[in-house]
Protein backbone atom coordinates (compact mmCIF):
# COMPACT_ATOMS: atom_id res chain seq x y z
CA UNK A 1 0.00 0.00 0.00
CA UNK A 2 2.35 2.72 1.30
CA UNK A 3 5.04 1.03 -1.00
CA UNK A 4 2.96 1.80 -3.71
CA UNK A 5 1.96 5.11 -2.91
CA UNK A 6 6.09 6.01 -2.42
CA UNK A 7 6.29 4.54 -5.94
CA UNK A 8 3.07 6.68 -7.53
CA UNK A 9 4.84 10.11 -6.08
CA UNK A 10 6.77 11.52 -8.65
CA UNK A 11 10.45 13.33 -8.35
CA UNK A 12 13.66 12.38 -6.76
CA UNK A 13 13.51 11.19 -2.80
CA UNK A 14 13.58 14.73 -1.13
CA UNK A 15 10.31 15.33 -3.12
CA UNK A 16 8.51 12.00 -2.18
CA UNK A 17 9.78 12.69 1.36
CA UNK A 18 7.92 16.37 1.12
CA UNK A 19 4.63 14.70 0.12
CA UNK A 20 4.15 12.52 2.07
CA UNK A 21 4.58 14.45 4.81
CA UNK A 22 1.78 16.92 3.41
CA UNK A 23 -0.37 13.99 2.61
CA UNK A 24 0.17 12.86 6.39
CA UNK A 25 -1.01 16.57 8.06
CA UNK A 26 -3.83 16.41 5.07
CA UNK A 27 -4.96 13.30 6.81
CA UNK A 28 -4.58 14.60 10.19
CA UNK A 29 -6.45 17.77 9.34
CA UNK A 30 -9.64 15.50 8.20
CA UNK A 31 -9.67 13.52 11.00
CA UNK A 32 -9.01 16.65 13.94
CA UNK A 33 -12.20 18.78 11.93
CA UNK A 34 -14.73 16.19 10.81
CA UNK A 35 -14.42 12.83 11.34
CA UNK A 36 -13.39 12.95 15.37
CA UNK A 37 -15.76 15.51 16.08
CA UNK A 38 -18.35 13.03 14.38
CA UNK A 39 -16.92 9.75 15.77
CA UNK A 40 -16.58 11.44 19.52
CA UNK A 41 -20.71 11.68 19.22
CA UNK A 42 -21.08 7.87 19.09
CA UNK A 43 -18.78 6.74 21.68
CA UNK A 44 -20.56 7.48 24.66
CA UNK A 45 -17.91 7.47 27.19
CA UNK A 46 -18.66 11.38 28.11
CA UNK A 47 -21.95 11.55 29.44
CA UNK A 48 -22.46 14.73 32.16
CA UNK A 49 -26.27 14.50 31.38
CA UNK A 50 -29.11 13.22 33.32
CA UNK A 51 -31.73 11.80 31.09
CA UNK B 1 -0.36 -12.58 -4.09
CA UNK B 2 -0.74 -14.12 -0.81
CA UNK B 3 2.22 -12.64 0.20
CA UNK B 4 0.95 -9.08 -0.89
CA UNK B 5 -2.11 -9.44 0.81
CA UNK B 6 -0.78 -10.24 4.04
CA UNK B 7 1.25 -6.99 3.60
CA UNK B 8 -1.54 -4.63 3.04
CA UNK B 9 -3.59 -6.21 5.41
CA UNK B 10 -0.42 -5.64 7.75
CA UNK B 11 -0.42 -1.56 6.86
CA UNK B 12 -3.70 -1.38 7.19
CA UNK B 13 -3.49 -2.78 11.03
CA UNK B 14 -1.03 -0.08 11.99
CA UNK B 15 -2.82 2.70 10.02
CA UNK B 16 -5.58 1.89 12.27
CA UNK B 17 -3.54 1.60 15.19
CA UNK B 18 -2.19 4.75 14.53
CA UNK B 19 -5.48 6.47 14.05
CA UNK B 20 -6.74 5.44 17.18
CA UNK B 21 -3.78 6.84 19.15
CA UNK B 22 -4.37 9.98 17.11
CA UNK B 23 -8.13 10.14 17.85
CA UNK B 24 -6.66 9.88 21.42
CA UNK B 25 -4.89 12.41 21.42
CA UNK B 26 -7.68 14.55 20.09
CA UNK B 27 -9.69 14.00 22.75
CA UNK B 28 -7.47 14.09 25.67
CA UNK B 29 -5.62 16.99 24.50
CA UNK B 30 -6.86 18.75 21.09
CA UNK B 31 -10.18 19.23 22.56
CA UNK B 32 -8.93 21.01 25.36
CA UNK B 33 -6.95 23.78 23.31
CA UNK B 34 -9.79 24.50 21.23
CA UNK B 35 -12.70 24.45 23.41
CA UNK B 36 -10.56 26.37 25.80
CA UNK B 37 -9.84 29.21 23.44
CA UNK B 38 -14.08 29.21 22.47
CA UNK B 39 -15.27 29.62 25.81
CA UNK B 40 -12.67 32.43 26.14
CA UNK B 41 -13.80 33.90 23.41
CA UNK B 42 -17.31 33.41 24.34
CA UNK B 43 -17.36 34.73 27.72
CA UNK B 44 -15.37 37.61 26.03
CA UNK B 45 -18.34 37.85 23.70
CA UNK B 46 -20.80 37.89 26.37
CA UNK B 47 -18.78 40.38 28.95
CA UNK B 48 -19.25 42.57 25.89
CA UNK B 49 -22.96 42.23 25.36
CA UNK B 50 -23.71 42.82 28.84
CA UNK B 51 -21.80 45.64 29.34
CA UNK B 52 -23.44 47.25 26.48
CA UNK B 53 -27.05 48.32 28.42
CA UNK B 54 -26.10 47.95 31.88
CA UNK B 55 -29.57 48.96 33.12
CA UNK B 56 -30.13 47.45 36.68
CA UNK B 57 -33.11 46.13 36.71
CA UNK B 58 -33.89 42.95 38.68
CA UNK B 59 -35.55 40.28 35.90
CA UNK B 60 -38.31 41.91 34.35
CA UNK B 61 -38.05 42.10 30.57
CA UNK B 62 -34.55 42.97 30.39
CA UNK B 63 -33.97 39.10 30.42
CA UNK B 64 -32.05 38.07 26.81
CA UNK B 65 -33.63 35.72 24.82
CA UNK B 66 -32.73 31.53 25.23
CA UNK B 67 -31.44 30.48 22.59
CA UNK B 68 -29.71 27.41 21.39
CA UNK B 69 -27.33 29.34 19.45
CA UNK B 70 -26.04 31.94 21.63
CA UNK B 71 -24.85 31.91 25.22
CA UNK B 72 -26.84 34.14 27.94
CA UNK B 73 -25.16 33.86 31.17
CA UNK B 74 -21.83 33.36 32.16
CA UNK B 75 -20.71 30.96 35.47
CA UNK B 76 -18.39 31.66 37.44
CA UNK B 77 -17.56 29.29 40.45
CA UNK B 78 -14.29 30.82 42.61
CA UNK B 79 -13.52 27.79 44.32
CA UNK B 80 -12.35 26.33 40.61
CA UNK B 81 -10.01 29.99 40.26
CA UNK B 82 -10.74 33.39 40.56
CA UNK B 83 -10.92 33.89 37.15
CA UNK B 84 -12.68 30.50 36.37
CA UNK B 85 -16.02 31.81 34.32
CA UNK B 86 -17.57 29.82 31.44
CA UNK B 87 -20.35 30.61 29.06
CA UNK B 88 -24.11 29.59 29.59
CA UNK B 89 -25.49 28.08 26.83
CA UNK B 90 -29.32 26.32 26.24
CA UNK B 91 -29.49 23.23 25.93
CA UNK B 92 -27.21 20.47 26.69
CA UNK B 93 -26.47 18.40 23.33
CA UNK B 94 -22.74 17.26 22.67
CA UNK B 95 -22.65 19.99 20.18
CA UNK B 96 -23.13 22.55 23.17
CA UNK B 97 -21.36 21.08 25.89
CA UNK B 98 -18.14 21.37 23.47
CA UNK B 99 -18.67 25.04 23.63
CA UNK B 100 -19.37 26.14 27.33
CA UNK B 101 -21.90 24.70 30.11
CA UNK B 102 -25.54 24.00 29.14
CA UNK B 103 -28.65 24.73 30.54
CA UNK B 104 -31.18 21.86 30.66
CA UNK B 105 -34.00 23.14 28.55
CA UNK B 106 -37.17 23.49 30.44
CA UNK B 107 -35.76 24.10 33.82
CA UNK B 108 -35.70 27.15 35.45
CA UNK B 109 -34.02 30.74 34.44
CA UNK B 110 -31.18 32.02 36.67
CA UNK B 111 -32.91 32.94 39.94
CA UNK B 112 -36.25 31.74 39.17
CA UNK B 113 -37.98 29.88 41.48
CA UNK B 114 -37.31 26.38 40.77
CA UNK B 115 -34.12 24.70 39.71
CA UNK B 116 -31.81 26.30 37.71
CA UNK B 117 -29.80 23.15 36.18
CA UNK B 118 -26.98 22.88 33.80
CA UNK B 119 -24.06 20.08 32.49
CA UNK B 120 -20.54 20.36 31.77
CA UNK B 121 -18.06 18.28 31.00
CA UNK B 122 -15.53 16.65 34.11
CA UNK B 123 -12.64 16.21 31.18
CA UNK B 124 -11.70 17.12 27.86
CA UNK B 125 -13.54 20.03 25.69
CA UNK B 126 -11.86 22.77 28.54
CA UNK B 127 -13.30 20.44 31.34
CA UNK B 128 -15.57 23.22 32.91
CA UNK B 129 -16.17 21.05 35.83
CA UNK B 130 -12.87 19.09 36.13
CA UNK B 131 -12.91 20.14 40.05
CA UNK B 132 -16.56 19.57 41.03
CA UNK B 133 -15.77 17.23 43.17
CA UNK B 134 -14.32 20.02 45.56
CA UNK B 135 -16.67 22.02 45.81
CA UNK B 136 -18.25 22.36 49.64
CA UNK B 137 -21.35 23.44 51.12
CA UNK B 138 -20.94 27.25 51.42
CA UNK B 139 -19.24 27.35 48.00
CA UNK B 140 -19.92 30.23 45.70
CA UNK B 141 -21.80 29.89 42.03
CA UNK B 142 -22.63 32.87 40.70
CA UNK B 143 -24.47 33.10 37.52
CA UNK B 144 -24.04 36.36 35.79
CA UNK B 145 -27.07 37.50 33.65
CA UNK B 146 -27.20 40.81 31.48
CA UNK B 147 -29.43 42.65 33.92
CA UNK B 148 -29.11 40.86 36.99
CA UNK B 149 -25.95 38.70 38.75
CA UNK B 150 -27.51 35.87 41.07
CA UNK B 151 -25.22 34.70 43.90
CA UNK B 152 -26.02 30.78 44.78
CA UNK B 153 -24.75 28.92 47.78
CA UNK B 154 -23.64 25.07 47.71
CA UNK B 155 -25.73 22.99 49.67
CA UNK B 156 -24.59 19.80 49.31
CA UNK B 157 -23.86 16.76 46.30
CA UNK B 158 -24.78 13.56 45.56
CA UNK B 159 -23.58 10.55 43.15
CA UNK B 160 -26.53 8.82 41.10
CA UNK B 161 -26.76 7.24 38.02
CA UNK B 162 -27.07 8.78 34.68
CA UNK B 163 -30.83 7.99 34.80
CA UNK B 164 -31.77 9.79 37.70
CA UNK B 165 -33.50 12.91 35.96
CA UNK B 166 -35.17 14.02 39.30
CA UNK B 167 -32.11 15.58 40.68
CA UNK B 168 -32.83 18.08 38.21
CA UNK B 169 -36.41 18.78 39.24
CA UNK B 170 -38.00 21.89 40.73
CA UNK B 171 -36.99 20.44 44.10
CA UNK B 172 -34.19 17.93 43.73
CA UNK B 173 -34.92 14.46 44.25
CA UNK B 174 -38.51 15.40 45.14
CA UNK B 175 -40.44 15.28 41.38
CA UNK B 176 -44.19 15.58 42.58
CA UNK B 177 -43.43 18.58 44.95
CA UNK B 178 -44.07 22.24 44.10
CA UNK B 179 -41.10 24.58 44.08
CA UNK B 180 -41.06 27.60 46.35
CA UNK B 181 -37.67 28.72 46.22
CA UNK B 182 -34.71 29.22 43.35
CA UNK B 183 -31.71 26.62 43.17
CA UNK B 184 -29.00 25.72 41.13
CA UNK B 185 -27.82 22.15 40.03
CA UNK B 186 -24.70 21.44 38.47
CA UNK B 187 -24.16 17.69 36.82
CA UNK B 188 -20.80 16.42 35.06
CA UNK B 189 -19.58 12.65 34.81
CA UNK B 190 -18.31 10.52 37.78
CA UNK B 191 -15.78 9.35 37.85
CA UNK B 192 -13.29 11.26 35.63
CA UNK B 193 -13.42 9.57 31.91
CA UNK B 194 -16.43 7.57 32.93
CA UNK B 195 -19.98 7.51 32.25
CA UNK B 196 -21.22 5.04 34.87
CA UNK B 197 -22.34 8.05 37.22
CA UNK B 198 -23.27 11.35 37.28
CA UNK B 199 -21.51 13.92 40.25
CA UNK B 200 -24.44 16.37 41.04
CA UNK B 201 -23.67 19.64 42.95
CA UNK B 202 -26.86 21.36 44.51
CA UNK B 203 -27.29 25.30 45.99
CA UNK B 204 -29.50 27.82 46.84
CA UNK B 205 -29.98 31.56 45.76
CA UNK B 206 -28.77 33.46 48.16
CA UNK B 207 -28.38 37.00 46.99
CA UNK B 208 -29.74 39.45 43.55
CA UNK B 209 -27.39 41.60 42.74
CA UNK B 210 -28.43 44.58 39.83
CA UNK B 211 -25.49 45.03 37.38
CA UNK B 212 -25.42 48.41 38.12
CA UNK B 213 -24.19 47.13 41.62
CA UNK B 214 -21.94 44.69 40.91
CA UNK B 215 -18.16 44.67 41.48
CA UNK B 216 -16.52 41.19 40.38
CA UNK B 217 -13.93 42.03 42.62
CA UNK B 218 -15.75 41.58 45.68
CA UNK B 219 -17.25 38.73 45.04
CA UNK B 220 -14.05 36.35 43.87
CA UNK B 221 -13.50 34.74 47.47
CA UNK B 222 -14.69 31.15 47.61
CA UNK B 223 -17.11 31.58 50.42
CA UNK B 224 -19.56 34.62 51.49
Amino acid sequence: MYAALWRILPGPVWAKVLQCLVLAALAVVVLFHWVFPALAEAVPFNGNTVD
Amino acid sequence: MTRRLVGWTGELLITAGVVVLLFIAWQLWWTDITAERNQRQLVQALGDQFAGDGRGTVGGDAFPELDSEHAFAVLRVPRFGADFAQPVIEGVEASVLSLGVGHYEGTARPGAVGNFAVAGHRTTYGRPFHDIDTLVRGDRLIVETKPTIYVYEVTGHEIVRPWQTEVIAPVPDEPDTRATRALITLTSCHPKYSATYRYIVHGRLVKTIPRAEWHLADWTTVKG
